[in-house]
């Protein structure tokens, strides 16, 4: 549904998107993710048809967006990262206004507004003026325009940006909603949307695709290893030299003690699952087993391993810390 | 068609549901007022100098309506850059731009839909002088021809100020800025031929047919020339083929 090859963008010296590709299949969602600045907003206004890419292409619904821009746009639904609304004009004012440009049928367009205001929950604030709206607001009467066309793509910048936890929760539901019929991209610099909300992640850094997967794959490799936590009460012995010796067991670590409870990290053998025999260790030698839980590694510690530079010294198990 | 016709609403719209239409339509008319008092009283005065035993007296084309169409464009220099002067800056500064060159709109749509706006406000803007000469009309017996003609100089020069406008707030966020330039550019189109006088043959003809008021005079005098049609339909086309290259480059830069 949108292919992205090779696309770059200079601005002047200065190259905000570097030799980045990508796809995404027809009713994905796909997450954005990457820090300030790493060229997200630039690869969705390329996506827009906003700006021309410097080199590359997109295709955006079979069609090219510079080559058939028009094409391209009609099917494309975009939220940039301030909601692009005129101060002056109501909310109903402005999305008839939009439906006119967007082309849908002037017959359609009176039911089509009222369900998207519905969908969006924005219709208590129809003859409200958009300069007078909350941030929570303007943020969904953009979402309702982006919408609005009934676009094949969406384009989302940030679309829970400035919304309070509960419009976040509805906000990120009504997007999952529209995931079948929609192909979707949203970018975000909040990594529990993207787990929450996305089929598919593309990390972003610095103009660069540092890695594309699903967030349970991406957490899953870069754990290499799996990594259990467990706390026992072995009243005083040393728990340690019994757990390391369980086949499977490549590595234990005490991360933490409290008087005689001790709470340890295993490292076991990836496939390989370790958890019965380790209770039975425990349990068998009538110590007390308080706690046991797999670690992983969670997308923020992705997040951060894959945008830091220097990391390739470092393996990725040993950034994992108690969740 | 249809979507250029939105986008002129939605202008027309936005500068009626803001102070700005109504502040400069308002002072429009009241500098015309002004001005078509004065005129009156003194054509007034000229008209019992110049009535003789037998009638006669000033010519009301001549003497009261040729005089106010030429102050008419003065005052546009002023008011119509207030109009031009949000029309891309605004779109630009509140980010909602993003949301015109992502529709399926083209360029062309889109500077069509802000000229015919401007144009529109324009328009309203001289209905209200249109009282005045009705009572021109119900009093004296003018000739209608020069009127006709003097309206539309007054539209087409109108519309080169809002081409040239359009092209200038296309170039810069900051709407005093694009304000402050167009009025300077106006002016500088308004006062290019003064030097006329004192300068060569050559340089005489290519200033006099520089200036965009120059162009005017020919129409309030009831003089309908291709001409003058030519220059100010050519300075109108390349005024919005210059803000669409503009956008454009806009784009490329981003």
């Amino acid at each position: 549904m949108i292919e992205v090859q090779h696309l770059t963008k200079r601005y002047g010296p200065v190259t905000a998107v570097n030799d980045v590709s990508f796809t995404v299949e027809r009713g994905e969602i796909l997450g954005f993710l990457g820090p300030n600045g790493a060229g997200k907003t630039t690869t969705m206004r390329v996506l827009t048809g906003y700006m021309p890419p410097s080199e590359g292409k997109a295709i955006v619904a079979g069609y090219d967006v510079l080559e058939q821009p028009i094409e391209a746009k009609r099917r494309t639904g975009y939220l940039p990262e301030t909601p692009p609304l005129y101060p002056d004009m109501t909310v109903r004012e402005y999305l008839t206004f939009v439906a006119k440009i967007k082309g849908v049928p002037r017959k359609e367009s009176k039911s089509r507004i009222d369900e998207m205001m519905k969908k969006t929950r924005i219709d208590d604030v129809a003859h409200r003026h958009c300069g007078k709206l909350s941030k929570g607001y303007r943020q969904r009467v953009g979402l309702a325009q982006a919408m609005l066309h009934n676009p094949d793509v969406l384009i989302l910048d940030e679309p829970t940006a400035g919304l309070d936890p509960k419009q976040i929760i509805e906000t990120r539901q009504l997007i999952k909603g529209l995931a079948g019929d929609h192909t979707i991209i949203l970018s975000t610099h909040i990594l529990p949307e993207v787990s929450q909300t996305c089929q598919r992640v593309v990390i972003i850094n610095k103009g660069k695709v540092v890695a594309v997967d699903t967030p349970d794959n991406l957490t899953a490799r870069l754990r290499g290893s799996e990594t259990m936590y467990l706390q026992v009460d072995a009243q005083g012995a040393d728990a340690g030299a019994v757990l390391q010796r369980v086949a499977g067991v490549t590595r234990v670590a005490v991360a933490d003690t409290k008087q005689q409870i001790v709470g340890f990290e295993i490292d076991s053998e990836t496939g390989h699952d370790v958890r019965r025999e380790l209770a039975a260790a425990v349990v068998g030698r009538g110590w007390g087993l308080l706690e046991m839980r797999p670690m992983r590694m969670s997308l923020e510690e992705i997040f951060l391993h894959v945008t830091t530079e220097d990391v390739a010294a470092q393996p990725a198990v040993a950034e994992a810390s108690h969740e | 068609m249809s979507n250029i016709l939105a986008l002129a609403h939605k202008e027309v719209k936005s500068a009626f549901s803001t102070p700005i239409a109504y502040v400069v339509i308002g002072f429009f008319a009241l500098l015309w007022g002004w001005f078509f008092w004065v005129s009156l009283i003194y054509f007034n005065q000229q008209s019992l100098q110049f009535a003789g035993p037998e009638g006669g007296g000033a010519n009301i084309n001549q003497q009261l309506i040729r005089p106010l169409f030429l102050n008419a464009s003065v005052i546009l220099l002023f008011v119509l850059p207030l109009i031009t002067m949000r029309t891309y800056s605004e779109e630009k500064r509140s980010g909602t731009i993003e949301l015109l060159l992502t529709s399926p709109l083209t360029d062309f749509q889109i500077i069509m839909g802000k000229f015919l706006g401007a144009m529109v406000l324009y328009a309203a803007m001289l209905l209200v002088t249109m009282i005045h000469m009705a009572l021109l009309f119900s009093y004296g017996n003018p000739e209608w021809r020069p009127v006709v003609t003097g309206y539309l100089g007054l539209l087409l020069m109108g519309g080169c100020f809002v081409s040239v406008g359009l092209l200038i707030s296309s170039l810069t966020k900051n709407q005093i800025v694009s304000g402050m330039v167009t009025f300077a550019v106006f002016l500088l189109l308004w006062v290019i031929n003064w030097p006329a006088s004192f300068s060569g043959p050559t340089t005489q003809s290519v200033l006099n047919y520089l200036s965009i008021t120059e162009h005017f005079d020919d129409f309030t005098k009831g003089i309908l020339d291709t001409k003058h049609l030519i220059y100010y339909f050519s300075v109108i086309s390349f005024g919005l083929f210059l803000t669409a290259r503009s956008v454009d480059t806009e784009r490329w830069k981003g």
